[in-house]
């Protein structure tokens, strides 16, 4: 039963989850530029503001002045539906993702986190794959054959990726036995007694769902969706204005929530190392009380948290402005033949050495 | 078939190994190149010049904006002969010829001159055959300067008041040696007699 305060808790905590992830991703817009221009030894923005901070502004400012193009013969309603779907589900996966331990003041507790729910991780599965009628959608709507082989590119990718990446997640679930986020986050690190990241149990694990989660979000290498070599566009070909704009966006927010979901699952979450030791030093040596100091752990590990997110999100930059994209069967073929065999590979072995005892 | 020039290469192509199937190691090679790259530009050498804070040196035979040169003492060499309309491939430069008046002597140097002189800068291709033609060494392109970027296209069409060297007595030599002011005041003041 939840109770009132925790319900107006929760609905702050998820309206500043909403705020930060559209901050993110207005900023990501940003530094996607910046990267790409050091990556190619150029400058990048600079002109907006100190540095060209502004930048996002102006590109606001632009999208919204451009005109509402609706193509002849587009169904209007979904067409209008295609980028609001692409970004509502783009940020609601965001509202399970544990970013904080909890924060005590006196007898309140407070979960730096949307909802806890058991099946935090089905949520996040759930909702990405409805992702993908966003641009479906659009793809179709737009009456555009462009559009739709675009939109036909990400269905069949991201269903065949979504299956590797599932596999690769039901090794995780093996080790954690259980869904909920927070709760795969708190057995990363149990006082007392050390425990590894989900990394060191599963290498091959997260190389796939790496790989699956460059795919889902459909950036390069496998941005195939949207290949302006071939498809002009993609399924955005037929797009002016915001909804352009929301569907750039919804882009980011995913790659955002894709970071966080990879730092949850295999980088420890908001564990960072030696936070055990550091609170107790601030107790016993410095005389704190032991709720601040936890306190104070909680948002280091908030920031520490925000810090894997971010080293992700560079990572998805660095690759995207590094690999050229692969051809359709290229795709297909690693998703297919490699990828689903490997994850599969993966479970078996995660049970062998579970049943040997040599991880738990 | 014969090689023309017996550099050709005879290529085959080679089932890939096991680590090119991988990808992992070419994407890690090549992640490391843009790796590179990027502390290179984060801290040192970016390739991109800012333009109108930094801007590059012009090469000494650089031909930019026109400019209607006077003479030691000040008066304009345009005689408004057309030659250079003529010549111009473009058909940038057009003129209004007029005839110079008693008393003027000091402002124009022959007796025919341009009234008005305008060159459309979005038409010119900057070939300096104008430079070329002109008999009067009057019409030169500068090395130094160029049409700046603009909002209005009127704006780019630049007469007399943008193109004639500007009266500068200080500026004035013979043969290349420097008058002072006194001395080109004198001399325009004979030449005007
Ligand atoms: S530089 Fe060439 S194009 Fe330009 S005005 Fe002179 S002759 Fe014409
Ligand atoms: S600039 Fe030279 S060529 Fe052109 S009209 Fe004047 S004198 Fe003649």
């Amino acid at each position: 039963m939840i109770e009132l305060p925790t319900l107006g808790w929760q609905s702050i905590v998820i309206l500043v989850v909403f705020g930060v992830s559209l901050l993110i991703a207005t900023y990501c817009t940003y530094a996607e530029r910046v990267i790409a221009a050091f990556l190619q030894d150029r400058v990048g923005p600079d002109r907006a503001g100190p540095f060209g901070l502004l930048q996002p502004l102006a590109d606001a400012v632009k999208l919204f002045t451009k005109e509402e193009f609706f193509p002849a013969g587009a169904n209007k309603a979904l067409f209008i539906m295609g980028p609001c779907l692409a970004m509502i589900t783009a940020l609601m996966s965001s509202a399970v993702i544990p970013f904080g331990n909890v924060i005590q003041f006196g007898n309140n507790v407070f979960n730096l986190q949307g909802i806890e729910v058991n099946i935090g991780m089905l949520w996040v599965f759930g909702i990405v794959s409805l992702g993908v009628y966003g641009v479906m959608i659009g793809g179709w709507a737009s009456n555009n054959k462009f559009s739709l082989l675009g939109a036909i590119r990400a269905g069949s990718q991201n269903i065949s990726y979504e299956l590797a990446m599932g596999m690769a997640l039901i090794a995780v679930l093996m080790i954690s036995g259980t869904l909920s986020l927070r709760e795969i986050t708190l057995q990363q690190s149990v006082a007392g007694e050390w425990h590894f990241w989900n990394i060191v149990k599963q290498p091959l694990g997260f190389i796939i769902f790496l790989v699956c989660a460059f795919a889902e979000t459909n950036r390069t290498p496998f941005d195939l969706p949207e290949c302006e070599t071939e498809l002009v566009g993609g399924y955005h070909t037929e797009y002016s204005s915001m909804k352009m704009g929301l569907y750039l966006f919804a882009e980011y927010v995913n790659v955002f929530v894709a970071s966080a979901v990879m730092s949850v699952l295999y980088f420890g979450g908001f564990n960072f190392p030696f936070q055990y030791e550091l609170r107790d030093w601030f107790v016993n040596s410095q005389g704190w009380e032991l709720m601040s100091a936890q306190n104070l752990i909680s948002v280091l590990g908030l920031l520490g948290l925000f810090g894997k997110i971010f080293a992700f999100i560079f990572f998805f930059m660095w690759v995207r402005w590094t690999l050229p994209r692969f051809r359709y069967d290229q795709l297909m073929r690693l998703g297919w033949t490699i990828l689903i065999p490997l994850a599969i590979f993966n479970i078996l072995l995660t049970g062998g050495l579970i049943l040997g005892g040599i991880i738990k | 078939m014969q090689s023309l020039s017996n550099r050709a290469k005879k290529l085959e192509a080679k089932p890939m190994t096991l680590a090119e199937r991988a990808y992992l190691p070419a994407i890690f090679q090549g992640l490391s190149i843009t790796m590179r790259h990027f502390f290179r530009a984060a801290t040192k050498k970016q390739v991109t010049v800012r333009y109108p804070e930094e801007k590059r040196p012009f090469s000494p035979i650089f031909r930019g904006l026109h400019v209607l040169k006077r003479d030691e003492v000040g008066r304009e060499r345009c005689t408004a002969c057309g030659l250079c309309a003529v010549a111009c491939p473009a058909e940038a430069i057009t003129m209004v010829a007029g005839e110079r008046k008693k008393g003027e002597e000091n402002l124009y140097r022959e007796e025919k001159y341009a009234v008005s002189y305008e060159v459309n800068m979005l038409r010119c291709i900057f070939c300096g055959l104008c430079e070329e033609a002109c008999p009067k060494a009057a019409v030169y392109l500068q090395p130094d300067k160029m049409a700046p970027p603009r909002f209005e296209r009127d704006e780019f069409i630049y007469g007399k008041d943008r193109l004639v060297e500007p009266v500068d007595p200080s500026a004035r030599s013979i043969r290349g040696i420097q008058l002072t002011p006194e001395q080109a005041d004198a001399l325009a003041q004979r030449m005007a007699q």
